[in-house]
């Protein structure tokens, strides 16, 4: 039969047409600037006048970067290195000061010889993440732990790894491989176990002391256990004091007497020695696994119906938001000390630390708040229809579909709390950015380089930041449900 | 009448039980000072199939969300099933989890497939093992005829099978009554008929049924009571056949003739 059909007035169809494919686009490179750069007389303008001003740029920094020096011993012998090779007057990046000085801007003044434990710690919070972060993508998570095996075992060794430590952490590091490929979930338990041993590894220290405070969650969920048989109601309750009881009040002469039993430590490190990127991250990293699950429960308590809750929700969120960082820092670091009792020893990491957390968390949960405000009405109607307690439908129905909605929001401020660790140089800590730098220039034979610490700072934040927000583009696009 | 419902159901096998399953007394409600519910009485019984009528506005939707307490009344009695309506939080979670609800957008939840919203709440609530809450929620996918889209996300899905995973979803609860708020009322024409066919199978098992609607055809194919109701208040109830061929107020009259005059 025809597919033609001559349209009359009083019409009916006989053959339905069938789907054609697309007409052919016009492929190729010439097209393609045509339609995006050259398409009309203004965007042929704004092409070229882009064109300039990137070749104003290179122009001027390609020869400092081309010129530049990367063995020397000061910035005095660079710039006779440039003067002798390039001519007098040329300009050239003087890079050495990062080959001579990359540790510091790694790890601060951490003891040389004990670098690979916080190499080990970022290699194995790789290896806690992978389950977390890539939960759906087999591939993904296999790659992420091969390379950071392999990355982390290698250069651990180039660090000086005593060989008990290796053979340790290539047990741990390879047996995670096998028990993720066996059955991701099970690698869970140790993204859970992992803060407690990233902070043995970086501070170091009696074994016991992370120990017992591990202890203290064991003794909360038994608690919770033998509480719930009784009173349901007050099972929560229960487990946290039991838990703060024992950690705050105990665990610290327990695992002193445990050291003196059974002695097992490794060379406590300082606080005050950390610095650099070890000192970033590990702000970081602490800011941003707390800050989450802080700022959803206080975007939680802001849209509860208790009066008194809401309040104080609101209250700190708002306290938080309109106080600067800076001051919150200070505070921490000058202003605790004088309601603390006397001779308290509170870490100023730890301090620190709970300052960033609170900061972001407040922000966190405004943007967590516009996700949950952006649900329609029905899903929590549907939710409570089904039965569900406010609990269950939070967490099944609602948080995954609010926190979903506010992906980009929340890493940006985890983009920014990360940014801002620089700012702990305030309270005497040593950033890379400035207070690393600032050693550095402190030397006689550095004095009055800027622009390559900064370069390289710069560029090392930049990988972690982009990363960040590569990974927030691809979970978006992992959990994008509703197109066909 | 409505051509989407072409099959005659079998009255005789849906047996309506002198068990008392919703009985609601005096119940007053009012939104600020707005009084959407006016001096409510009504009791309905095991197997009755309930057709909710009325113009917008009049509180159909509100009435049957407070049976299952997404809306809370200011006075009177709800009992259902035995459990009466309370500030307590465990008679409402205990009503909602035998109570089952349809909505007019369907609300599916659209991060999780059809099949995982239909074991969601008899894992999480009735601790249902996973397997077994998965079987069942096959047979009710296979008896709504979706089961091959179990493992789509409902964004996938048409309006009119959102709303039979809907009903599905609801189903897998197991509940003694179910709630149709305008089930059909997003829907396309053309998919009216699937969901409405879906609702009169249900009828047919003797569902205790409640269905706020405008398909006056579905009331008189299954309904053995509809209720119409006006600014707040029943101001008539009476079985399909009378009410629809000798409606006694005037305010009845008038809105049949409106919603049938065509």
């Amino acid at each position: 039969m025809s597919e033609m059909h001559a349209e009359t007035v009083p019409f009916v169809r006989e053959t339905m047409l069938p789907a054609a494919p697309p007409p052919a686009r016009e492929a190729g490179a010439i097209r393609w600037l045509r339609n995006n750069l050259f398409s009309g007389p203004v965007n042929t303008v704004l092409t070229l006048l882009g064109l300039a001003v990137i070749w104003f740029l290179i122009s001027h920094f390609w020869a400092w970067f081309a010129h530049s020096v990367w063995r020397a011993d000061s910035l005095a012998e660079c710039r006779q290195i440039i003067a002798e090779t390039w001519g007098e007057g040329a300009s050239g990046a003087c890079f050495a000061v990062i080959r001579e000085r990359w540790h510091q801007y790694m790890f601060g003044f951490y003891p040389p010889e004990l670098y690979w434990r916080p190499l080990m710690a970022f290699g194995l919070l790789m290896v806690a993440l992978a389950p977390v972060l890539f939960s759906e993508s087999r591939t993904i998570r296999r790659t992420v732990l091969i390379v950071s095996t392999a990355a982390t075992l290698i250069l651990s060794v180039a660090l000086g790894i005593p060989m008990p430590a290796l053979i340790l952490a290539a047990i741990v590091m390879i047996g995670a491989f096998f028990v993720a490929e066996r059955h991701a979930p099970w690698l869970l338990i140790f993204s859970a176990l992992y803060p407690f041993l990233g902070v043995w590894l970086l501070w170091g220290g009696s074994v016991w002391g992370p120990l017992m405070v591990l202890a203290s969650f064991g003794l909360g969920a038994l608690a919770w256990v033998i509480v719930a048989r009784f009173a349901p109601m007050l099972s929560a309750v229960a487990a946290i004091l039991v838990a703060l009881i024992w950690w705050i009040g105990f665990s610290g002469n327990a695992a002193e007497d445990l050291q003196g039993l059974i002695p097992l430590g490794i060379t406590p490190v300082a606080s005050d020695q950390f610095g650099g990127f070890l000192l970033a991250i590990t702000i970081g990293v602490a800011g941003i696994a707390l800050s989450l699950p802080m700022g959803i429960v206080l975007a939680l308590a802001r849209r509860s119906d208790m009066f008194l809750v809401k309040s104080l929700a609101v209250m700190f969120i708002e306290f938080i938001r309109g106080v600067p960082l800076i001051s919150l820092l200070f505070v921490a670091s000058l202003l605790l000390n004088y309601f603390l009792p006397p001779g308290t020893n509170f870490d100023i990491i730890l301090r620190v630390i709970i300052m960033v957390t609170v900061f972001a968390a407040a922000y966190m949960a405004e943007v967590i708040r516009g996700g949950l405000a952006a649900l329609p009405k029905g899903q929590y109607e549907a939710a409570d229809a089904l039965g569900l307690d406010y609990w269950k439908a939070q967490r099944l129905i609602i948080l995954p579909q609010a926190l979903k909605i506010s992906i980009p929001g929340i890493v940006s401020t985890f983009i920014g709390m990360f940014k801002d660790t620089t700012l702990v140089t305030f309270v005497g800590l040593f950033d890379p950015l400035k207070g690393i730098s600032d050693f550095v220039r402190a030397n006689f034979a550095w004095k009055g380089i800027y622009w390559e610490p900064f370069i390289f700072v710069g560029a090392i934040f930049f990988i972690i930041c982009f990363s960040m927000s590569r990974y927030s583009m691809y979970l978006e696009r992992r959990l994008a449900r509703d197109h066909r | 009448m409505s051509e989407a419902i072409t099959r005659d159901v079998k009255r005789s096998q849906m047996q309506v039980s002198d068990e008392v399953a919703i009985d609601i007394q005096n119940m007053n409600k009012w939104y600020g000072t707005f009084h959407v519910l006016r001096d409510i009485n009504l009791t309905v019984h095991r197997g009755e199939r309930i057709v909710i009528a009325g113009p917008s506005g009049s509180g159909k939707s509100t009435l049957i969300r407070c049976i299952n307490r997404l809306e809370e009344h200011q006075s009177g009695h709800i009992v259902v099933d035995g459990v009466e309506l309370t500030s307590d939080i465990k008679n409402i979670d205990k009503v909602r989890s035998e109570v089952g609800m349809v909505f007019q957008h369907f609300n599916l939840f659209p991060h999780l497939t059809v099949l995982e919203n239909c074991t969601l709440a008899p894992i999480w609530v009735r601790k249902v093992p996973r397997r077994q809450a998965e079987q069942t929620a096959m047979r009710y996918l296979e008896k709504v005829k979706i089961p091959e889209q179990a493992n789509k996300y409902p964004g996938q899905l048409s309006g009119g099978q959102q709303q039979r995973v809907a009903i599905a979803r609801s189903l897998c609860m197991q509940p003694k009554i179910m709630l149709f708020d305008e089930p059909t009322s997003a829907l396309d024409p053309e998919m009216i008929k699937e969901v409405l066919d879906t609702m009169i199978e249900l009828a047919e098992e003797g569902m205790t049924m409640l269905c706020v609607t405008h398909e006056m055809g579905f009331a008189q194919a299954v309904a053995n009571r509809v209720i119409f109701m006006d600014q707040g208040q029943i101001v008539e109830q009476n079985n399909p056949h009378d009410f629809f061929n000798n409606p006694r107020s005037e305010r009845t009259k008038l809105f049949l003739s409106q919603i049938l005059g065509h």
